[in-house]
């Protein structure tokens, strides 16, 4: 089917809902709460490579949002129809996100005590302190979506999952349980090229990641734990995860597929005020389980990671923020001695900065933003310069760019390097 | 977006009146009728930003105030327009003299979003309000000197004790006898230009408060204004606390979606 076949069928609901605002049907739309936006973008790469087209992105979508609340319960339905003349694949894949409809949310929230919140079904999920950065977030993010210019909103991947919420004195708790394991939308070659260590190059299209996807009901599942509270003006909370990694970092040499070996995760955060700024410090423990000693060269050590961060406002509607992150790989000798002949080698400690630089112009109708990730210790870097303008209330226009680079090819940003692209994109919300 | 912030009030203000007060003592006064009526506060707000060239853009949103210890309060802002807004919140915790506590909730991503304190004399939303405008000013930042009485109104001259913390040089208040209400707020700038004015157009009591129904805050350098009408204005809901925290942002409340 021709994508873009659609298009005409979303360009006549995009237009026919702000019209009727002003129209009978007000009263309609307004009992059914329906909302959404209508977001046509596109993007080049800025290399080319020759295992992916040269069209980055081009898509256009219709995302209709539907609340309802009523006395005992609330209802969220959101989705997305999509008209993608990148993607191969047109057929509709909830899990991985492709096709022509994406589900983002469709879930019901309860309050069965003065003292719970339980919510069921498709939700986004996030939590933690960093800023595009995340530690004991192990809810799925979309790579694929961050790295070709979508909307930051489509970095968090919807969970199936059922989350409660319980709010004693003392503090909250939060338990969030996912029956069938819920993985990132990785990069896996197929429209963004990616390091293949078995081929020792980047690969494409020509060499799309085969994986062992984890899909069993209540065997592959997920539970992720948190307990916060705040202390004056000071949020701290302890965090768990008994799940999977949640990309297919594992590799099973039988099948030649790679896999999702288990993994567990404790950690810790803090966030407060300090020197007219906001501090944050996040701790996490990843228990790699299929590889307690490190000596598997197919399942990764466990690590230890660490980011350090600090925002403040310089005035004139200008914030700068930094953070510090840093993954330890624990039992490094263990991991270096079963390292397989070939294969490259990866640092004990990946150190890695970002910077965002955020300013707002025009009766802050423009937004100028950059963020950068920069990794010494890995010699590649990630760049994410925007701009955003409000044309009207409804309409808004953006640009921007996504460049990776680094010194070798296999290392997380610089695996990516020819995947830089630059985008634009135009927005109608109603 | 960040400063979606606290809008507020220049609604909430109720009236004491006094005999032969002090300006301090006027100042201190308005400030309570305007910032701190009843224990709690809701309304809708519907901002109108009018820029030099003729162009409109709006606003809508509800708010909800509660006073907790001392002078310290608590904010709730839910953004229902324009539509890239809608359903995102903000949460206050306003510390008199500190800095705030705010949060941002983004819920596309459902994201709790910490905003580091920030400068309160820049544009609250793009308008032509400043966050200080809405969530008040410390009373201990400026000093009062009463220039002139007449019938029924005082004028106060406020000059920062710290003149390079703000933009302006000084700024004349007209506050109101019988509501205690600050009228009228005109600015000066370092050159002596009368540069920003900000002002109550509608005055109704409302549970024997008086309160601002309509606000108007005008750069007259620029030739941009900004008006805000209140409506659905009640005081001692019975707002709890708790409240203002995470679990209410995750799930708006029912005083804020309504």
């Amino acid at each position: 089917m021709n994508p873009w076949g659609l298009l005409p069928v979303l360009l006549l609901l995009a237009g026919l809902m702000p019209g009727s605002v002003s129209t009978a049907r007000a009263g309609l739309l307004d009992d059914v709460d329906l909302h959404g936006f209508f977001d046509t973008r596109a993007g080049i790469r800025t290399t080319s490579d020759v295992t992916q087209r040269q069209t980055s992105l081009l898509e256009s979508r219709l995302q209709l949002d539907s609340l309802y609340q009523g006395d005992a319960l609330t209802l969220q339905l959101r989705g997305d129809f999509i008209a993608d003349d990148v993607e191969q694949d047109r057929s509709i894949d909830l899990e991985q996100g492709r096709g022509w409809f994406d589900l983002r949310e469709a879930n019901l929230l309860v309050s069965p005590t003065d003292w719970m919140d339980l919510k069921v079904g498709r939700q986004i999920l996030t939590w933690g302190t960093g800023d595009l950065l995340f530690l004991n977030d192990l809810f799925p993010k979309d790579w694929q979506a961050f790295f070709i210019g979508r909307d930051v909103e489509y970095l968090k991947a919807p969970s199936d999952a059922v989350m409660a919420s319980f709010f004693p004195e003392w503090g909250t708790i939060d338990v969030v349980y996912t029956p069938s394991f819920d993985a990132d939308r990785y990069i896996r070659g197929e429209r963004l090229s990616y390091y293949n260590p078995l081929l020792g190059r980047t690969a494409g299209r020509d060499a799309v990641a085969r994986v062992d996807e984890r899909n069993g009901w209540f065997s592959d599942d997920e539970l992720s734990l948190r307990f916060s509270r705040n202390i004056g003006s000071f949020e701290t909370a302890l965090y768990g995860y008994l799940g999977y990694w949640k990309s297919p970092v594992g590799f099973d040499p039988g099948s030649a597929r790679n896999t999702f070996p288990r993994l567990n995760v404790w950690g810790a955060s803090l966030r407060g005020p300090l020197a007219e700024g906001i501090a944050n410090l996040e701790l996490s423990w990843y228990d790699s389980r299929d590889d307690r000693g490190g000596n598997d060269p197919f399942v990764p050590n466990s690590e230890q990671r660490l980011l350090l961060g600090y925002e403040r406002d310089l005035g004139h509607d200008l914030t700068v923020g930094v953070q510090y992150y840093l993954e330890h790989l624990v039992d490094y000798s263990a991991y270096r001695n079963s390292l397989p002949a070939g294969m490259p080698e990866r640092d004990e400690n990946r150190h890695l900065f970002t910077l965002r630089l955020t300013k707002l112009l025009l009766n802050q109708n423009l937004t100028l933003s950059f963020f950068a990730y920069l990794s010494p210790s890995d010699r590649d870097f990630y760049l994410r310069p925007k701009a955003s303008y409000k044309l009207t209330d409804n309409w808004r226009l953006s640009g921007g760019a996504n460049f990776f680079g680094g010194s070798d090819d296999h290392t997380f940003f610089g695996q990516f390097e020819n995947n830089s692209n630059v985008y634009a994109a135009l927005r109608y919300s109603f | 977006m960040k400063r979606y912030g606290i809008l507020v009030l220049l609604l909430l203000w109720p009236a004491l009146a006094l005999a032969a007060p002090s300006a301090d003592e006027i100042v201190a006064r308005a400030n309570k009728a305007a910032y701190y009526a009843g224990k709690d506060g809701q309304a809708e707000v519907k901002m109108t930003i009018y820029d030099a060239h003729g162009g409109t853009r709006r606003r809508e949103f509800s708010i909800l105030r509660l006073n907790v210890a001392g002078e310290d309060q608590k904010f709730y802002v839910y953004f229902k327009k324009p539509s890239d807004v809608r359903k995102m919140a903000f949460l206050v915790w306003k510390h008199v003299g500190g800095d705030d506590d705010r949060w941002l909730w983004l819920p596309a991503l459902n994201l709790k979003k910490r905003i580091a304190p920030g400068d309160k004399r820049t544009s609250f939303v793009g308008s032509d309000f400043f966050y200080e405008d809405v969530s008040g000013r410390g009373l201990e930042e400026d000093v009062h000197q009463l220039v002139k009485e007449t019938d029924d109104q005082w004028v106060i001259k406020n000059t920062p004790r710290d003149p390079d913390s703000v933009e302006f040089s000084w700024y004349q208040v007209w506050i109101d006898k019988a509501t205690s209400l600050p009228v009228k707020a005109e600015y000066y700038d370092k050159e002596g230009r009368l540069y920003r004015r900000v002002s109550a157009e509608k005055i109704e009591t409302i549970q024997g408060h008086p309160t601002v129904v309509e606000a108007v805050a005008e750069d007259l350098l620029a030739g941009t204004r900004t008006v805000n009408r209140f409506s659905k204005v009640k005081y001692d809901i019975g707002l709890k606390e708790r409240l203002f925290t995470e679990r209410f942002l995750r799930r708006p409340p029912r005083e804020v979606t309504r």
